[in-house]
Order: C-alpha cells, then structure tokens, then sequence
C-alpha cells in the first residue's frame, strides 16, 4: 500500500521533473489572477460609476455591461475573447486571459463597490459637499475609505472566486496549476495522485490569501474598535 | 447678506416652499421656528443648494447662487452648515475631520489647519479630544466638533439644521452655549431649531414658517409676545 503510493507520487511529481510543471503552473495561475484582480477593480469602479451616474446613457451603459457578462458563462467569454476579438493584437496569452478574467470579474465587483457606496450615509455626502468639497473629492475622501471598509469581505470573496475560475485558462492553451495536473494526468495515466495534488496546491494558495486578506481587514477595523 | 426672492421647491408633486421672499443681513440672528413638514428645513437647505431650487433667486453678497454658471463649491465654502444628525467622518479623526476641507480646498496649510483647528476645538471646550474618534463622543461632543469643523472654513453664514434634536436633553445645553457664543461674536446665522427658550434668548428675529411660507417674521418679544398670526399663535400655544 505504502510502496504503491510512493511509487504513484514519485511517478506524478518528481519522475521527468513533473513538479516543475506545477510549478510554473503556479507561476502562471498567480500572474493571470492578480492582473485580473487589477483589472477587475478598476472596470467594476468604472462601472460602478457609471450605474450610480444621474446621467442616463451611463445607467444603461453599465446595465447592459453586468447584464451580459453575467448572463454568459465565463468560459465562453474568455474564448470569444482569446479567439475574435484579441488575435490581431498578438498579446502574450496570459496577458490576454488576464483581461478576459478582469472583464468578467469587473461586472461582480462594481455590484460590490455600488452596493458599498449606497450603505453610506447620505449625511456623510452632504456634509462633505457644504464644507465646499466637489463630488470627487468627497466620494474619494469620505465616502469611498468607508465603503472600502463595508465591501472588504465582499471583495475577498470575489478574489478568491475568480482565482478558481482562472482553472479554465487550459482552453486557451495555458499551462495554469490545472492545466499541469491534467496533463501529468494524461501523461501517467494515473487520476488520483496529480489530481489531488491539484487540489491541495489550489487550496493552500488561497489559504494563504485568506490569512492575509484577514489581516488587512482587522487593520481596517481598528478605527471602529476604540 | 442672503436675498431669497420668490423661493420655491417641489419634490414631484409636493410643493414645500411656495414663495419665501426674505432678506438676511450681515450679523443678524434668524431662527426659523414652525410643525414639522412646514419647509423650515428646506428652506436652509435649499440656502446652500443642497436642495436645488425649483422656482425663485438667492443672493449671496449679491451674487446670484440659483443660476447654473455658478461654482456650487465656492459658494458653499461661505456658508458652514451643521446637520441634525452631525455627520462627522467616522473613518477620521476629529482633528482630521476639522482639517480635511481646510487643507483639501487649498485655504490652509496642514500645520495652519491644525493649529486653527486645535483653537476651534479649546473654543468648543473640546481642545482634548484632537486624536479621538467621532464613536468616542458623546452626541454633545460631537455637535460641537461639527460646528468646530464647519467654522474651520472661516465661513460668513452659519447653518443649523435641527443642531439638538438628535440630542439626549442633558447635551442640549452644552451644544446652544456654544452657538450663543457664536452669536455673541456677531456670525450671521439662520437656525432652524424647536428650543423657543433659546430663540427668544438668541434670535435678532424669528421666522414663522408654515405650509411653505413665511407667515410671520419679526423680533422675539413681537413673535412670542404679540404674533398677530392665527396660525402662529395656534402654533407656539402647542410649544410653549
């Protein structure tokens, strides 16, 4: 039993140096994860913005954006978007994955910050404006540090949802952490070992972002405690 | 100092203000007094635009605030306004909440800010309290704070919205000392408040508003004394 699983693991990971394989799966689930986040903070701002606008073309705007990307799943979106709309501008693949899974992301996370930005007083808002501070400067200085408060969890719980969906990156030809697994998989004819494996790699990952990200919240929680 | 011509607002179909036509002069005292859902509110609000107007000009200075070219925010830096409900910044501290329009807004260097505001705090007998945070304080403390922030801008008008009504009874005190002192120092102020003692104590004149107009306006001892309104006397019968 022992021996059988020693030789199944020393087949899957250390046999033709597999494990540097997941490794650099690791490497590539991580890049494609955190430019995404990048890029789904900034869009789902933007289109927070834009739902929340008085102006009525953006309202629509922003509506048609979430009502689509969240209609479709995202495998779909990120093949329509590697395969019509990214070829003529030959960006590297993770580059281009990246910004399918920040577009994706973007439609979530402007829920996230529009829900935010409503759970704050409408006094703190007008307090601001008759001090005589513009529209941008009290949402940035009053209103927006608050709600980053309110809509942390929120957000961690979408980092860590989109760095799982980042498992389909294989269909475009990426070699992520799955992708790897799968092909020690295909390579060893053995299931269990390289997908477990997977799993594990997958989950310490995000347990490690989890600790993190709780860290960060308690700081942001220490004004509230005094 | 404030010219209100014609002044009305709708929100849909409510009318609220139907025609206020009113002069506030440099240094004067008004407290606006009337029920609930009579406009008093509006009315200051509509004074540093945070309502927009439907019908009607304000002046400021004899500038004209209702008209679109204006710049809102200039403005509003004339005019301190102190809401019921405080509206301190939780997520700053109170020195912070005094300094951050000061500084933002180019009036003021961070230390000037800071040293002004520590003045302003000892003026609202809270010169301890610079690093602590808004949940720290009591309702009082934090009225005074909200005044203390709003003079931080070195404004010609002061507005207060209701300033102790969101007040438990033994803050109410504190808080009115603080605006008499104000008063004393000859700031021009509208109130909109339910303490009669304090209007008659404080107010160079008292308006009666009810059902979108101003139905009596005139000194204290004319208003309390001698309304010549049914309405007013009906009124301060149920208040007083």
């Amino acid at each position: 039993m022992m021996a059988k699983f020693s030789n199944e693991f020393y087949k899957c990971f250390i046999k033709e140096d597999r494990y540097k394989l997941l490794i650099s799966g690791i490497g590539v689930t991580i890049k494609v994860s955190l430019l995404a986040i990048i890029i789904g903070i900034l869009i789902g701002m933007l289109i927070a913005m834009c739902n929340l606008s008085k102006k009525k073309v953006l309202r629509v705007i922003g509506g048609i954006y979430t009502d689509v990307i969240r209609g479709t799943p995202s495998v779909t979106q990120l093949m329509i978007i590697y395969f019509v709309i990214f070829p003529p501008l030959q960006l590297e693949k993770w580059i281009v994955a990246a910004i399918a899974f920040g577009i994706n992301s973007g439609a979530y996370v402007s829920e996230i910050i529009r829900a935010g930005i409503l759970s704050i007083d409408k006094g703190q808002t007008e307090a601001g404006r008759s001090l005589g501070l513009n529209a941008f400067q009290t949402m940035s200085r009053i209103v927006i540090p608050q709600a980053v408060k309110n809509i942390f969890p929120a957000l961690c719980n979408e980092f860590i949802v989109l760095i799982k969906e980042t498992a389909i990156v294989g269909y475009v030809g990426l070699m992520d952490i799955q992708k790897a697994g799968d092909f020690i998989k295909s390579a060893t004819f053995l299931a269990f070992m390289p997908l477990i494996g997977t799993a594990v790699i997958y989950y310490v990952l995000i347990k490690i972002l989890t600790l993190a990200l709780k860290k960060v919240e308690n700081r942001l929680r220490r004004a509230d405690a005094v | 100092m404030i010219k209100v011509q014609n002044l009305h607002k709708k929100f849909e179909d409510l009318t609220v203000l139907n025609g206020i036509d009113e002069h506030i002069a440099r240094g004067e005292v008004v407290v606006v007094i009337g029920p609930s859902g009579s406009g008093k509110s509006t009315f200051l609000r509509c004074l540093n635009l945070l309502e927009t107007v439907t019908e009607g000009e304000i002046y400021v200075d004899d500038e004209l605030i209702t008209s679109p070219k204006i710049n809102v925010n200039q403005v509003r830096q004339k005019m301190g306004m102190v809401f019921q409900q405080f509206n301190l910044f939780p997520h700053l501290t109170i020195m912070e909440n005094i300094t951050l329009a000061p500084v933002l807004l180019k009036k003021m260097t961070k230390e000037e800010a800071k040293k002004r505001g520590q003045e302003l705090l000892e003026r609202v007998n809270l010169g301890e309290k610079a690093n602590a945070y808004p949940a720290q304080l009591s309702g009082g403390q934090k009225q005074r704070v909200a005044i203390a922030r709003a003079l931080a801008m070195d404004p010609e008008i002061m507005l207060f919205d209701e300033p102790t009504s969101a007040l438990d009874p033994e803050m109410v005190g504190e808080v009115l000392d603080v605006m008499k002192d104000l008063a004393k120092s000859g700031m021009t102020m509208v109130i909109v408040t339910h303490e009669m003692g304090f209007a008659r104590e404080v107010a160079s004149r008292v308006l009666f508003i009810d059902q979108g107009v101003v139905m009596e306006s005139g000194t204290p001892e004319e208003v309390f004394g001698n309304p010549q309104n049914e309405r007013t006397r009906n009124f301060l019968s149920k208040v007083l």
